[in-house]
C-alpha cells in the first residue's frame, strides 16, 4: 500500500487542517475535503467531480507543480466567483505523491 | 386545483421512478419541478454524460436514462408541474395537504415525496457589491420575456451557452447588446460562437474581453455598470438600462427547508430505511435529498427508496385494504391510458 501523503486545508471559516490523504484510492482534492467533512454537504461537490459547477473551487497557497488545467476546468473557472491566479477546481487535482505538503484554501460559497 | 394521490417534489431519476412504482399500486402520480424539463441534474448539468452503474446498463447517457425512464412512466400518465418550484405545504384536517408554487399553482395531494435533489436549480448570483438592490430596477438572472429589453441597452455577463444565446436574441430586439466576459473563448456551440462573432464584427454588439462588471450605479432605475478591462487602469464607465449575469444554475434546498422538516447537511433527515417518511407523517423524502446512517446519493438508492417509499404510502392511503406485491413478470403492467403490457403465456402443446 503506498504512503499517505499530508495536505493542509483552509476551510471557509478560515480553519486550517492538516490531513492525511491516500494516493492509491483513486480520489481527488474535492473528495479528500468532503472525506474530512471540511465543507458541509451539499456546499461542495455539487456536480459530483465533472468540473461543471465551481463549488470545489481552491486557492492552492504553496509553489507545487501540479497537472495542468484540462479547458473544462479552465471554462468553468472563467464563469466562476471569487477566482485568483491560483484557482483551481479541487475535484480536478488527483491526490498523488507530488502533492506532499500542498496547502489550499476553500474559496468561498457561491 | 390538480388532485393526485402522491405529489412528487423533483423530476429526477428518483422521482420519475416513483411514478412507476405508485402506478404499479394504482396511485397517481403528479410532479413538479423548478426546471422547464424533466430529468433533474441529469438533465440539466450532465445530460451527455455516461453513468455506469445503473444495474442492467453497462454504459447509459444520463440523458438517454431520462428518456427511458419517461417512457417506463408513460402509461401511467404521470402529472407535470414543470417551471415552477413548490413553495408552501398545508396540511388540512383529512390529513392531506395542499403544495402551492411560486407561480400559485394548487396540488392537493394524499401523500408528498419530496424527490428534490440537491435542491431547485436557480441562478448564481455574481458578488457585485449592491447587486440585490438593483434586482427588478435593470437586473435579472433570467429572460423571461425578451419583449422588456426592448430599444433598451441591455448588458449581458457569461461565458456560457446562455450568454451566447441571448446576446444574439436581443442583437435583434435591444438597441444596443453589451457582451463582457473574463476571457476571450467562449464555451458553447460552435455556431454560437460564430453568430457572436458575426455579430461583433459587423458592430452590431459591443464585445468586452477579458473584463468583468464590477459596479452598478442609477437612481431609481439602473442607469450604469462600471466594467473593469484586464490589464487596465480605470473601469469603463457603460451607460445600460439592463444587466442580465448568466453565470448558471445551481441548487438551492429554497423554501422547503422552511416547511419543519428537520435538516441536517443540506438534507432531509428521514432517520429510518424502512420508507424514508420524514418528521412530517405524509411527507416522505426519497433520493439525493434525504439522509440516514449509511446514506449513498446514487441513482440505484433513489430507485429503491423509491419503490419503498411507494408501498408505505399506499398502506396510508389504503389502510384497510388488502395488498401483495406482485412481480411486473407475472401481473404486467396495466397503464391508466388503457395500454397493457405482459409477459407472452407459454405454448402447450403435444408432440406427436
Amino acid at each position: 500500500m503506498a504512503q499517505d501523503i499530508e495536505v493542509t486545508i483552509v476551510d471557509r471559516a478560515g480553519h486550517s487542517h492538516t490531513v492525511k490523504a491516500p494516493t492509491d484510492m483513486n480520489m481527488n482534492l474535492m473528495e479528500l475535503v468532503r472525506s474530512y467533512e471540511l465543507a458541509p454537504e451539499g456546499t461542495i461537490g455539487i456536480c459530483g467531480g465533472m468540473a461543471m459547477c465551481a463549488s470545489c473551487q481552491c486557492y492552492v497557497t504553496s509553489p507545487h507543480d501540479l497537472n495542468p488545467m484540462s479547458e473544462e476546468e479552465e471554462a468553468m473557472l472563467s464563469e466562476a466567483f471569487y477566482v485568483q491566479d491560483n484557482s483551481r477546481l479541487g475535484c480536478q487535482l488527483p491526490i498523488t505523491a507530488v502533492m506532499e505538503g500542498l496547502e489550499v484554501t476553500l474559496a468561498p460559497e457561491e | 386545483m390538480i388532485k393526485t394521490d402522491i405529489l412528487i417534489i423533483g423530476a429526477g431519476p428518483t422521482g420519475l421512478f416513483a411514478v412507476f412504482e405508485a402506478g404499479l399500486l394504482q396511485l397517481k402520480c403528479h410532479i413538479i419541478d423548478a426546471l422547464p424539463m424533466p430529468g433533474g441534474q441529469l438533465s440539466e448539468l450532465y445530460p451527455k454524460k455516461p453513468i455506469y452503474d445503473i444495474p442492467g446498463f453497462p454504459e447509459v447517457l444520463a440523458g438517454d436514462l431520462v428518456n427511458n425512464l419517461m417512457e417506463q412512466i408513460k402509461p401511467f400518465s404521470p402529472g407535470f408541474t414543470l417551471g415552477e418550484r413548490a413553495e408552501k405545504i398545508e396540511k388540512q384536517s383529512d390529513g392531506s395537504f395542499i403544495v402551492t408554487t411560486d407561480k400559485g399553482t394548487a396540488h392537493h395531494t394524499k401523500v408528498v415525496a419530496i424527490a428534490g435533489g440537491l435542491g431547485s436549480f436557480e441562478p448564481k448570483k455574481p458578488p457585485i457589491e449592491g447587486i440585490e438592490s438593483w434586482e427588478d430596477k435593470g437586473v435579472s438572472y433570467m429572460i423571461k420575456d425578451p419583449e422588456v429589453y426592448r430599444n433598451k441597452k441591455v448588458l449581458i455577463a457569461g461565458g456560457g451557452d446562455s450568454a451566447l444565446d441571448w446576446t444574439i436574441f436581443l442583437a435583434d430586439v435591444a438597441s444596443e447588446v453589451t457582451l463582457v466576459h473574463r476571457r476571450s473563448e467562449f464555451r458553447g456551440a460552435l455556431d454560437s460562437v460564430e453568430k457572436v462573432q458575426a455579430l461583433k464584427n459587423s458592430a452590431k454588439i459591443n464585445l468586452i474581453t477579458p473584463a468583468e462588471v464590477i459596479g452598478l450605479a442609477g437612481d431609481t432605475q439602473l442607469n450604469k455598470a462600471f466594467i473593469q478591462k484586464a490589464g487596465e487602469e480605470a473601469p469603463i464607465e457603460l451607460s445600460v438600462d439592463a444587466f442580465i449575469p448568466l453565470f448558471g444554475l445551481s441548487p438551492k434546498l429554497g423554501p422547503i427547508g422552511a416547511w419543519g422538516l428537520e435538516i441536517e447537511k443540506n438534507a432531509i433527515v428521514v432517520d429510518n430505511t424502512l420508507d424514508y417518511m420524514t418528521n412530517i407523517p405524509g411527507v416522505y423524502a426519497i433520493g439525493d435529498v434525504n439522509t440516514y446512517p449509511g446514506k449513498l446519493k446514487l441513482i440505484l438508492c433513489g430507485f429503491h427508496e423509491a419503490t419503498l417509499m411507494c408501498q408505505s404510502a399506499y398502506g396510508r392511503i389504503f389502510p384497510d385494504k388488502r395488498y401483495v406485491m406482485k412481480y411486473t413478470t407475472v401481473g404486467g403492467v396495466t397503464g391508466f391510458d388503457g395500454t397493457k403490457k405482459e409477459a407472452p403465456k407459454a405454448v402447450v402443446k403435444k408432440i406427436e
